[in-house]
């Protein structure tokens, strides 16, 4: 089924972008293009079950009238509809279309969709899937850009379009060598029809220019080095004011009375609005509160200090985590939770076992601290609101602000800025929410809403907290013959739905369900867990817990039984086989197809050999000193790390070095794919060493990064070696990249620790436990 | 009051106390210069006074009266500050890029003061700027190169 779509061509998009003039580096002029109605890429019968790109809210779009613009003076401007908020999309996408379509990278230039998913196809820049899902798309645009270039030549030269080829900007003329720029042929090229996805003729992987090679420059380099990048927090609209919110420390609380005579004494402040706010389920609705709207962010600030406000805190002012651990504990520690997976008898292999394994591991909320803070800008003109804002979800964002506001989605524009970070917290557009009613307040007028750090770590939308119950038997051969998993802690799903107490497929496909493990009796169970704060994503989501307790429980397992980690941990994956994730009831499988996705233990396997050998893995060290491993699958990407750690007689601990290994399937910018993992390592000792967000009367305890604190240059790695494992080829599935480094960090550190100083680590954060 | 900054003059009417950070941003409109924490925890807001790295978002102007503010905009100016810029670059130090501003300051001010510094001057110098996408380990290598494109570091 083919949507119809906006007849509205790029060339007044970029122009409208021009004339505002707004976000800088975005101005474009003198462009020639056609106007094109897209074509998206859906699957034609609506019973097959839809996999990958095809299952994503309004699929995918490889029009390339939709995402490529050439202008007279040969530049070629390439959209980038997803957002960028470190991991690169905006040099990978539209590095794969500047390939395929033979176009010079240095004179290429990128800008943002606004969100528009009927036109892009889907932008929820989430889940490691943007170039798992639009890799092919985008090769198909840059194929169809250069063959319209191709026949518009051959044209322009009465000559036969198989006799032209496209190279590096220029279509040439094989038998008399004559050449010509894209720039001259961009106006007949455009008008051309758009060859159809069947007859596209992409290019054999051996002459990719871009794809696969290490060199290609990021695109925001030099802006960013020099300060001229456009974040969220740097937009600047005509008479645009600033405003901070106090908001309500609990969740589901609101403002019973307050006071605001001092705040309007201070210079600068011009109005104080109240913001009704929603009774949970938290959705991406506004918390509500009193905003302080001033001159600038600053007075704002000064001004909300002035506030007395008292606060009716509601039903979750009882929450604190050290009693909700205790609780999840109980739950975790007797069966009657719900089943998700019981095969064979684990009860009876646990008591006939030769010896038996019972673990807990706990992780506490996290705050994904993103270094710009939520912020965004809005202002309404004749019924028409537009918000400037770094967004993870540009189409959300339109719907929630619109519903708000009581408008029609399409009265909305929503201008995606870059991302100072996102991790998960920016999928959620409660901000953006925020500044289109201030807006509103102010009759239109542009308002800036800026969070504090304060209010990022108090009013997030925080990863859960978490205890994993593991119970292992092996018997007298030292074979592991049953595996018990309760996974307890609170669902995203609540979020959306307050009754909400259990996990959901997509977190359950996050390590439990899909266990690699060759294990005859097995028992998953899920016992009810009632959420108090907004759960939400945090960079690669339950896999941070699950992958934190099985991977330590295994090396406990190995030590216990006097087995290298290595060998057992190899001997528990298993032989080389794939897996039907169907059979492992998990539902989830990434939203990829089970036959092009299934759990492929020989690329586990490879992971750990390949991370053993680069690490030397067995090798003699000096006391105090110890070497980690672990492994994860996520994303459809398989990952393992070996993390090296000193420790000192007081308990100071230094890490050396951490290798990890990558089997992404093909690498498309394999540079970012090296720095994605570098930051995920960083990160991954950050949340093991010191990461923790806790609740006491229903309010976080952390104010800023003095309380909630993450890794310094210091306390990081000194070495961080990634390995890429070669794919096949380009036809092979891809991986995701952003997350996967992540979950196998914080094991393989607490299993390192372990080893130099045999101390294990069953809570996390470290912090202080390795004080003598 | 007057206030200098990248060598130009701005004279601006504004309380003695407000942070140099807000004033960069909100009143002058320059950008470049980032909130990560207002507490002087983060560094993403590093500006130089009279060449030494500074934490705008708890400094008030008053401090800058008659001392030169040299902000990420005018970095490129310095030799060794674009030296830095384009180590940021050849490396692809960046992820997000938000903390770099910061980042690119403090590490210009270091190579300005030292030009061949060794890891522990380096952890000394970049700690109190926290870069959450983790880009560490390139910082690191990037001011080594900086620095022996500078003529430093051997
Ligand atoms: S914003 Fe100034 S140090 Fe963080
Ligand atoms: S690059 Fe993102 S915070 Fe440093």
């Amino acid at each position: 089924m083919n949507k119809p779509l906006k007849n509205e061509s790029l060339q007044t998009e970029i122009t409208n972008i021009s004339r505002r003039n707004l976000l800088k580096g975005f101005a474009l002029t003198g462009f020639v293009l056609a106007v094109g109605m897209p074509f998206a890429g859906f699957a034609e019968d609506e019973e097959t079950p839809k996999y990958g790109r095809d299952a994503m809210p309004n699929g995918w779009v490889d029009n390339p009238l939709v995402f490529v613009a050439i202008a007279e003076d040969g530049t070629v401007t390439i959209v980038c509809h997803r957002a960028e908020m470190g991991q690169g999309v905006r040099t990978s996408l539209p590095m794969v279309v500047a390939d395929e379509l033979e176009a010079d990278w240095d004179r290429v230039k990128v800008i943002q969709a606004p969100g528009d998913e009927e036109r892009y196809g889907n932008q929820d820049t989430d889940g490691s899937r943007s170039v798992r899902h639009f890799f092919m798309p985008m090769r198909n645009v840059g194929a169809a850009a250069r063959m319209m270039l191709e026949a518009a030549a051959a044209a322009h030269w009465g000559v036969g379009v198989d006799e032209v080829f496209a190279e590096n900007h220029q279509i040439k003329h094989q038998s008399s060598g004559k050449t010509i720029g894209y720039g001259e042929l961009a106006k007949a090229a455009a008008a051309l029809d758009v060859p159809e996805r069947e007859k596209l003729q992409l290019k054999p992987a051996d002459k990719f220019r871009y794809i696969g090679k290490q060199s290609t420059k990021l695109i925001d380099g030099e802006d960013i080095v020099t300060g001229k990048a456009i974040y969220g927090i740097d937009v600047q609209v005509d008479g645009m004011v600033h405003a901070v919110i106090a908001r309500p420390p609990v969740y589901g609380g609101k403002v019973k009375s307050f006071d605001d005579s001092e705040t309007m004494k201070v210079p600068g402040v011009i109005k104080v609005v109240t913001l009704e706010g929603s009774p949970p389920p938290a959705v991406f609705n506004p918390l509500g509160g009193i905003a302080v709207i001033a001159a600038n962010t600053w007075a704002a600030m000064q001004g909300r200090e002035k506030l007395k406000i008292e606060w009716e805190h509601g039903e979750n002012a009882s929450y604190n985590t050290d009693e909700y651990r205790q609780q999840m504990l109980k739950s975790a520690s007797s069966s009657g939770g719900k089943v998700l997976r019981s095969s064979g008898d684990v009860s009876k292999a646990l008591e006939t076992a030769d010896k038996t394994f019972k673990a807990d591991y706990y992780i506490p909320h996290l705050s994904q601290a993103p270094m710009e803070p939520p912020v965004a800008t809005a202002r309404i003109q004749n019924g028409k609101c537009e918000v400037w804002a770094p967004t993870q979800a540009p189409q959300a964002s339109k719907d929630t602000v619109a519903k708000w506001l009581d408008i029609s989605s399409d009265d909305v524009t929503v201008h995606v800025t870059l991302l100072g970070g996102g991790f998960g917290r920016k999928s959620k557009p409660d901000y953006l929410v925020e500044a289109a009613l201030l807006s509103k307040a102010m009759d239109g007028r542009a308002v800036q809403v800026t969070w504090s750090r304060e209010d990022d770590l108090h009013n997030g939308y925080l990863h859960t907290v978490s205890i994993e119950h593991l119970e292992a038997a092996v018997n007298a051969d030292g074979k592991t013959t049953g595996w018990l998993h309760r996974t307890v802690a609170p669902s995203i799903s609540s979020t959306f739905d307050a009754s909400s107490v259990h996990q959901m497929p997509i977190e359950l496909g996050m390590g439990v369900m899909n266990i690699p493990f060759a294990i005859d009796n097995i028992q998953l169970e899920n016992p009810a867990a009632k959420a108090h704060t907004r759960i939400g994503w945090f960079r690669s989501v339950a896999n941070i817990p699950r992958a934190f307790a099985i991977q330590s429980f295994i090396a406990e397992m190995a030590d216990e039984l006097g087995q290298d980690h290595k060998a057992f941990l190899l001997d528990l994956i298993g032989p080389a086989r794939k897996i039907d994730p169907v059979e492992l009831k998990d539902e989830w499988n990434y939203g990829e197809s089970p036959e092009e996705y299934p759990l492929d233990t020989g690329r586990l396997r490879r992971v750990v050999e390949a991370v053993c050998e680069k690490a030397n893995w067995g090798r003699d060290l000096p006391a105090g000193r110890g070497l980690g491993l672990a492994t994860h699958y996520s994303f459809v990407t398989y990952t393992a790390a070996i993390v090296e750690v000193e420790v000192s007689e007081d308990g100071d601990l230094t890490i050396p070095r951490i290798d990890i290994a990558v089997d992404c399937g093909p690498q498309v910018n394999p540079e970012r794919i090296r720095s994605q993992m570098e930051g995920a390592c960083i990160m991954g000792i950050s949340l093991a060493m010191v990461g923790e967000i806790s609740f006491k009367d229903g309010a976080v305890q952390q104010d800023n990064f003095d309380s909630y604190q993450v890794s310094r240059m210091n306390e990081s790695p000194r070495e961080v070696h990634v390995h890429l494992l070669p794919a096949e080829d380009f036809n092979t599935p891809l991986g995701g990249v952003g997350e996967p480094g992540l979950p196998p960090i914080a094991p393989a550190l607490c299993n390192a620790i372990f080893a130099a100083t045999g101390k294990r680590i069953r809570d996390l954060p470290i912090r202080y436990q390795l004080e003598s | 009051m007057k206030l200098s900054i990248n060598g130009a003059s701005h004279e601006v009417n504004l309380p003695e106390e407000m942070p140099i950070l807000w004033t960069l941003r909100d009143v002058l409109g320059m950008t470049g210069t980032k909130f990560g924490c207002g507490k002087a925890l983060c560094g993403a807001c590093t500006v130089m006074l009279d060449g030494q790295p500074i934490r705008s978002c708890s400094t008030p102007i008053s401090a800058a009266k008659d001392k030169q503010i040299v902000t990420i905009e005018a970095v490129s100016e310095d030799k060794i500050g674009r030296a830095i810029q384009q180590a940021w670059v050849e490396l692809g130090v960046p992820q997000c890029g938000y903390c770099q501003s910061g980042q690119v300051v403090s590490a210009t001010a270091l190579l300005q003061n030292n030009s061949n510094p060794s890891d522990d001057d380096i952890d000394n110098a970049m700690s109190g700027n926290i870069c959450r996408c983790g880009t560490y380990n390139r910082i690191r290598d990037a001011i080594k190169l900086a620095a022996t494109k500078s003529g430093g570091a051997q």
